[in-house]
This record gives structure tokens, C-alpha cells and sequence, in this order.
């Protein structure tokens, strides 16, 4: 009993400095953000003309005025942010799948191909926006392509489309990486019996890849939803700041902070913070993607269930 | 080196923990904020501007730095874009970093960084400010005192295709819209100037519209804050003003393209021959007359003074940058004097001819030689005497914000031009407080 005590201080001795640099990392900013989102801006002394150089305790001041007065622009940025999330990620889900499908066929040439679909990912979101603006620009490619002229930086419908084509194709490459990753774990005698079965190629796809694969693409899709959750950067400079069809809950954060007022930026980014939180509990519990599972279970566990009543090839593998 | 690359590094730590390093700021000691001019310390400083700037004032600069082995200034890019320049120099003053030591300021920010306190008041005297364009020195400016130097100032200025004005008859440019909007229907009735778009300004929502829409106020005789500092947009004049605007949208006589222009769309659009008339500074007189064939408008075209609205005299609306001293920085006895040297007529004209800068100081505007060689400097001198500064708030970033809400939702058609000056009224109000 005593020796388990000792071990069991002994292994808390070796995860404390994990643990620290978490607490300093993770709670510390997150805390110090949610008591800086209590104070307001600081005030103009109309006597000196000088700004007061500290800034007044508001307590849910700034949550108030956000709901309050800030009411119709934060839930338009709320709806554009939660729009941009369910459309662009169904999208570069059904195309990374195909991606990844392609990727993995055993073609001549198959590095090739799987090195260029990985190359807009591998570009900066700063550097492909500003791609992206020149051809969405007046005169620019799209609208020489399509035979139109809509103005697609102006705001509406168009700037909506612009963001999610270029979101898409910027990140659709990475649900491809990792569906790619879990179909090359499926084993080609489960294909090979489904053949003898006479299944059809959509019969297969359903029924064999969809379910081996399901747990990579989970993951995928959930990182994925994380990230358009707090998307910023591609509308910031595609489209451009306070363009109300393209204005996201990240974006608000920004305008808040560059008008020294850090104190509302901090509750926007609270608000963001437990936004993305309830989006990501909610994935995980309806759906079971499976993050955070830690115990010894290689992924291989999902083929070994679909081959049972067959031997666990389990201690072969450790 | 050493010392500035370790501040360097407490400053970005500090920036990623932003919230954080705001917080801290509650507990600052009163002493930087004493209001003196007083200046201390000689040795090497460091001059904080954008990309731009950099390429036009570095020959000035380094011929300081030849006379000045003892203090030597050395420049930092602050990138291309205003908005990443503001927020590099706000997280360097809230982090009191003596990175910088003096500033390059546009001329809306002075007073913000005045009534923060992250620049030192100056003493006038030790500066050619009798020598300088008085609307430059008002936006150096703050309650009466001043806090900066005007080192160029900018005004708009109206460009137009002489060969496409002579093909249709046309001796005198515009001096108003409605003479604008005839000479458009004569030039594009002409083979040449068919299919050519009439006028382009800067429509995109940022700070260009605020410039563009400050000039189409007061072209009209209108004003957006009066003389008092009270918001007084919502007048008849400032919706005769706004109104030209929306109805040149509507007729076409501005392509509706030119709703996402900012200065380069627009620049290209005219040097591509497919404007008549734009609105721009002065930057584009070298621009568009380059004969190395990125122009195809080099020699064709001619500047003057923006129109007028109705009865009213065109008024351009006033840019430029200002320097300004750290209130962080160290040797700013070194700084006083960088700064006086920078303001110098010989300086200024120096810039002008480096990267086509336009000079504060007046006199540079009556040189006979440099009118011989930039044609262009009488008409900048009209356009810079009759410029308007843009309202002057502690609080400019909301300031210019509303009025890129109201004037966009009104020349893209989603609100009236009284509905939106109505809002502007009220968000001003309310902003100013």
C-alpha cells in the first residue's frame, strides 16, 4: 500500500511540470480574458483631454452591451460565423472524402497527385485570401470565367460565396490528409470479400469504407469545425473589415481590441470561447468522435470488430 | 542589438497574451503622463514607418546618419497596411517599449495618441512650423497644443484624359459635377472615348471612403463636424453632397465597379484608359506617366482641382503623416532635433523628388524650378490650401467606422441618402458623446 502511495506521488511529481506549463498556457489566459472582459474602456478626462490611465470595473457591462445595443451586429456575425461552419465544412467534407478516395488508389503518378492536392493547404490563409482577391477582383478571373460582372468584395450574397470557395479550397486538402490516413488502414481483403459477395463499388463505399473510416473523419471534420468557428483572416482580407455579410464573432473580437477597448474584445472572445466549447461538446457526445480517447486501443480495434468472430491480432501488434 | 531584439521578444510575448498586457496597463504610474516638452538624452534613436515611407525618406535619413556618426537614426517597417501600422505602435506604447523612438503618425491619429500619452508634447519653437500649410499644422495638433511635425501633406486631386477632353471639343477641365457629367456624355459620344467610364473616386468601405465622402460634403458646402466639434451631418448641403454621390452610382456615371476601388483598383483602372476623371493623390502623377508601357495613359493626361457641388467650390479632404516622439523613447533630445532636420524645406523637397511626396512646407509650392519639373505642384498647393481635415476624435477608429457604414449602405443602394445621414447623425452623437 505504501509503495503504491510512493509510486502514485512519484508520478504526480513527474506529470507537474506538464501540468504547470498548462495552467500557465491554457487557465491562466483564458482566466485573466474573463477578468479583463469585466473592465470597460478607459475614460477621456474632458478637463486635461487625456485618457484615464486605468480602466473602470463594469462587471457584465460588456456582456450587457453586447446583447444590448451591440444586439443586431453580433448575432449577424454569429449567424455568418455558424453559416460559414455548416456550409464549408459539409462541403470539404464530401470533396476531401473524393479527395482522399483518389489519393488512394494505387495509380501511376499517385505522389504527384497526392503532393499538389496537399498544396493549398500548405499555403498561408493570408496569402491564398489575397489570391483569391485578385481573382474575385472586378476585372478579375471569376468574372471572365463566368461572363459576369458582380462585384464580389461589395458585400451580400456574392462575398459569402467567395469566402466559402475560397475556405474550401484551401481546407478541404486537409480532411483529405486525414481520411486518407484512415482508409489506408482498412485492409484489402475485407474489399476482397465484399467482391466475392458481389457487392456494388457505392455498396462497398457505404457499407465498408464509410463505417472503417468514420472515426479519422470525425476527428477531421470536428478540427475542421473548430477552426471555421473562429475564422478571421480569409474575410479580413478578401472581403474586407465590417462588411456585415462576412463579419464573424473573430472579427468582432478584432475591431473591439483596435480600438483599445479590451475589455469588450475579451467578452467577445469569452462569448467565441464558449461558442466553439459547446459546438465541440456537443460533436463529441452526439456524433462520439474520438479525441480524447486515451487508453491502449489502436484504431485497428474498429477492423478487428468487423472481422470477428476471428482471432484478436491485438498482442501480435504490441 | 541584443537588448532591442530581447524587447522585440517581450513585446510579441506580451502582444500574444494581449489581453493580458492590457490589464496591466490599469496600473500605470502618472509620470509619463506629465505634460512637458521637455526633451533628454543624446545617442543613437530609431524611426518607426511604413514600407512605403521607408523607400522615400531613406536618402533623407541616411544623410543624417552621414553628419551624425553620434546618433544615428535607424529605420523600422511597421509593414504596408495603416491598420497593422496603428496596432504595432498602440501595443509598443502599451507595453512602454523604447523600441521607438520617433514616430510617423497619419495625420488622424494625433489625436489618439496625444490623449493616450504615447506622444510627447513638443515645443513649437524649436520647429519650422511658421513655414508650414496651416490645415497640416492643425492636424499635428491636439486641445491647442502641439504634438507632432507635418512632414507631407496630401490633397486630393482631379485627374483627367486631355487627349479624350480635346477629341470631344473640350478646352477647360470641370470645375463642377454637373459640368463633369456633360463633358462625360460629349467624350463618350466620341469614337475615342466610347465605352470610356466617367468618374472613379475610392467607394470601398474603408478609410478611403471616409476621405471621399468627407469631399463630397464639403464640395457641397457641407461640413460633418462643425466649427463647435458637434456632429452636424444632417444637413441639406452635406445630402446635396451625398446625394451627387448615390446618383452618380444610379446613372453610371461612376462604373458601379468602383464600389470596391481603393487607390490601386482605381490607379490600375485609370492607367488601363478606362476612366475619364478620378479622384487620387498625388502618388499617381509618377504612376500613370511612366513610359516603360505599364501606362497606357503616359502624356495623356492632366491634374486639377476637385469640383465642385452645385454653387460651392471643390474642397479636397486633408492627408499626409506627421512625426512624433515616443513618450518610451530614449535620447529624445536627439529625436527634437531628427525631427526639426526631417521638417526642413530642404528635407521635404528631398522626399517630394525620392517618392513623389507632397511637401508641408509652402514655399517648396513657389520653387519655379520644381514647378518646371513637377507641373503638377501648383494645383497640389490649391488642393492642399483648400483642404478639410477629417473630424478630430480621441476615438477617430469609431468616428471613421460610422461614417463607412452610413455612406456605403447609402451609395450601395441598402439605405436612402437622408436615412443614412439621419444614422450618421445620431451614431456621431453618440460616438463624440
Amino acid at each position: 500500500m505504501t509503495h503504491r502511495l510512493a509510486d502514485s506521488r512519484f508520478a504526480a511529481a513527474l506529470v507537474s511540470p506538464t501540468v504547470l506549463v498548462l495552467l500557465l498556457v491554457i487557465v491562466y489566459p483564458v482566466v485573466a480574458a474573463m477578468i479583463q472582459s469585466t473592465y470597460g474602456a478607459a475614460g477621456l478626462d474632458e478637463e486635461t483631454g487625456f485618457v484615464s490611465d486605468s480602466e473602470p470595473f463594469v462587471g457584465l457591462g460588456n456582456y450587457a452591451a453586447i446583447f444590448g445595443e451591440g444586439g443586431a451586429r453580433f448575432w449577424n456575425a454569429f449567424v455568418n460565423t455558424s453559416f460559414f461552419t455548416v456550409v464549408s465544412v459539409s462541403l470539404e467534407t464530401v470533396i476531401g472524402v473524393a479527395m482522399a478516395l483518389v489519393m488512394n488508389q494505387a495509380l501511376r503518378g499517385r505522389g504527384i497527385v497526392r503532393a499538389s492536392i496537399l498544396v493549398p493547404w500548405a499555403i498561408p490563409t493570408v496569402v491564398s485570401a489575397l489570391l483569391w482577391k485578385w481573382i474575385f477582383n472586378s476585372n478579375g478571373v471569376a468574372n471572365a470565367m463566368l461572363g459576369t460582372d458582380i462585384l464580389w468584395s461589395a458585400g451580400g450574397f456574392a462575398s459569402q460565396v467567395t469566402i466559402i470557395v475560397a475556405d474550401v479550397w484551401k481546407t478541404a486538402p486537409f480532411i483529405g490528409l486525414l481520411v486518407l490516413a484512415g482508409l489506408q488502414l482498412i485492409p484489402e481483403e475485407v474489399y476482397e470479400a465484399a467482391k466475392m459477395d458481389g457487392a456494388s463499388v457505392w455498396r462497398r463505399f457505404v457499407s465498408i469504407t464509410l463505417p472503417l473510416v468514420k472515426p479519422a473523419l470525425l476527428v477531421a471534420v470536428l478540427f475542421r469545425m473548430l477552426d471555421t468557428l473562429r475564422m478571421f483572416d480569409l474575410p479580413y482580407v478578401l472581403i474586407g473589415p465590417r462588411k456585415e455579410s462576412v463579419e464573424t464573432l473573430a472579427m468582432l473580437v478584432q475591431d473591439q481590441a483596435s480600438n483599445v477597448r479590451y475589455g469588450a474584445a475579451a467578452a467577445y472572445a469569452v462569448i467565441l470561447f464558449l461558442y466553439v466549447f459547446a459546438v465541440a461538446f456537443v460533436f463529441v457526445g452526439l456524433l462520439g468522435a474520438n479525441v480524447v480517447d486515451d487508453d491502449a486501443r489502436p484504431r485497428q480495434t474498429l477492423v478487428e470488430r468487423l472481422r470477428r468472430p476471428g482471432p484478436s491480432r491485438a498482442g501480435v501488434q504490441s | 542589438m541584443k537588448s532591442a531584439h530581447q524587447r522585440l521578444v517581450v513585446a510579441i510575448t506580451a502582444t500574444a497574451l494581449g489581453l493580458t498586457a492590457a490589464g496591466c496597463g490599469a496600473s500605470a504610474d502618472s509620470a509619463a503622463g506629465q505634460s512637458t516638452t521637455a526633451l533628454s538624452g543624446r545617442g543613437p534613436i530609431t524611426l518607426a514607418m511604413p514600407t512605403t515611407d521607408i523607400k522615400a525618406r531613406q536618402p533623407v535619413v541616411d544623410a543624417w546618419n552621414a553628419g551624425h556618426p553620434d546618433e544615428k537614426v535607424t529605420t523600422i517597417d511597421l509593414g504596408a497596411a495603416a491598420d497593422q501600422q496603428r496596432q504595432l505602435l498602440i501595443q509598443n506604447a502599451q507595453t512602454k517599449s523604447d523600441q521607438y523612438t520617433v514616430v510617423l503618425l497619419d495625420v488622424v491619429w494625433t489625436a489618439e495618441f496625444a490623449a493616450n500619452r504615447w506622444v510627447k508634447e513638443l515645443d513649437p519653437s524649436r520647429y519650422p512650423i511658421g513655414e508650414m500649410l496651416s490645415p497640416a499644422v492643425e492636424t499635428a495638433t491636439y486641445r491647442d497644443k502641439l504634438y507632432a511635425v507635418p512632414v507631407n501633406s496630401e490633397g486630393g486631386m482631379f485627374y483627367y484624359r486631355t487627349d479624350l477632353l480635346e477629341a470631344a471639343g473640350i478646352a477647360e477641365p470641370p470645375t463642377t459635377w454637373e459640368e463633369m457629367e456633360q463633358d462625360c456624355k460629349l467624350v463618350q459620344a466620341t469614337p475615342e472615348g466610347a465605352g470610356v467610364g466617367c468618374y472613379a473616386g475610392q467607394f470601398d468601405k474603408y478609410e478611403g471612403l471616409t476621405v471621399n465622402f468627407a469631399e463630397a460634403v464639403d464640395s457641397a458646402g457641407g461640413e460633418i463636424v462643425g466649427s463647435d466639434g458637434k456632429p452636424n451631418v444632417d444637413t441639406p448641403e452635406a445630402l446635396t453632397g451625398l446625394t451627387t454621390l448615390v446618383d452618380a452610382f444610379t446613372s453610371g456615371v461612376i462604373p458601379k465597379e468602383a464600389l470596391t476601388y481603393q487607390e490601386e483598383d482605381g490607379r490600375q483602372a485609370f492607367q488601363d484608359g478606362k476612366l475619364i476623371f478620378e479622384r487620387q493623390w498625388a502618388y499617381m502623377n509618377p504612376l500613370a506617366g511612366a513610359t516603360d508601357g505599364s501606362s497606357k495613359v503616359a502624356g495623356k493626361f492632366a491634374t486639377t482641382t476637385i469640383p465642385g457641388i452645385g454653387d460651392h467650390p471643390g474642397a479636397s479632404t486633408l492627408g499626409g503623416h506627421n512625426l512624433a516622439i515616443s513618450s518610451f523613447g530614449q535620447n529624445t533630445e536627439t529625436a527634437g532635433d531628427f525631427i526639426a532636420y526631417m521638417a526642413s524645406k530642404e528635407a521635404q523637397q528631398s522626399t517630394m523628388e525620392s517618392g513623389g511626396l507632397a511637401p508641408a512646407t509652402a514655399s517648396v509650392y513657389d520653387d519655379q524650378a520644381l514647378i518646371a519639373k513637377y507641373p503638377y505642384l501648383p494645383t497640389l498647393k490649391k488642393a492642399n490650401e483648400s483642404a478639410v481635415p477629417r473630424p478630430i476624435a480621441v476615438n477617430y477608429g469609431d468616428v471613421t467606422a460610422a461614417i463607412q457604414n452610413q455612406a456605403y449602405a447609402a451609395i450601395s443602394g441598402a439605405k436612402t441618402p437622408e436615412q443614412a445621414l439621419k444614422d450618421l447623425q445620431a451614431d456621431l452623437v453618440s460616438i463624440t458623446g
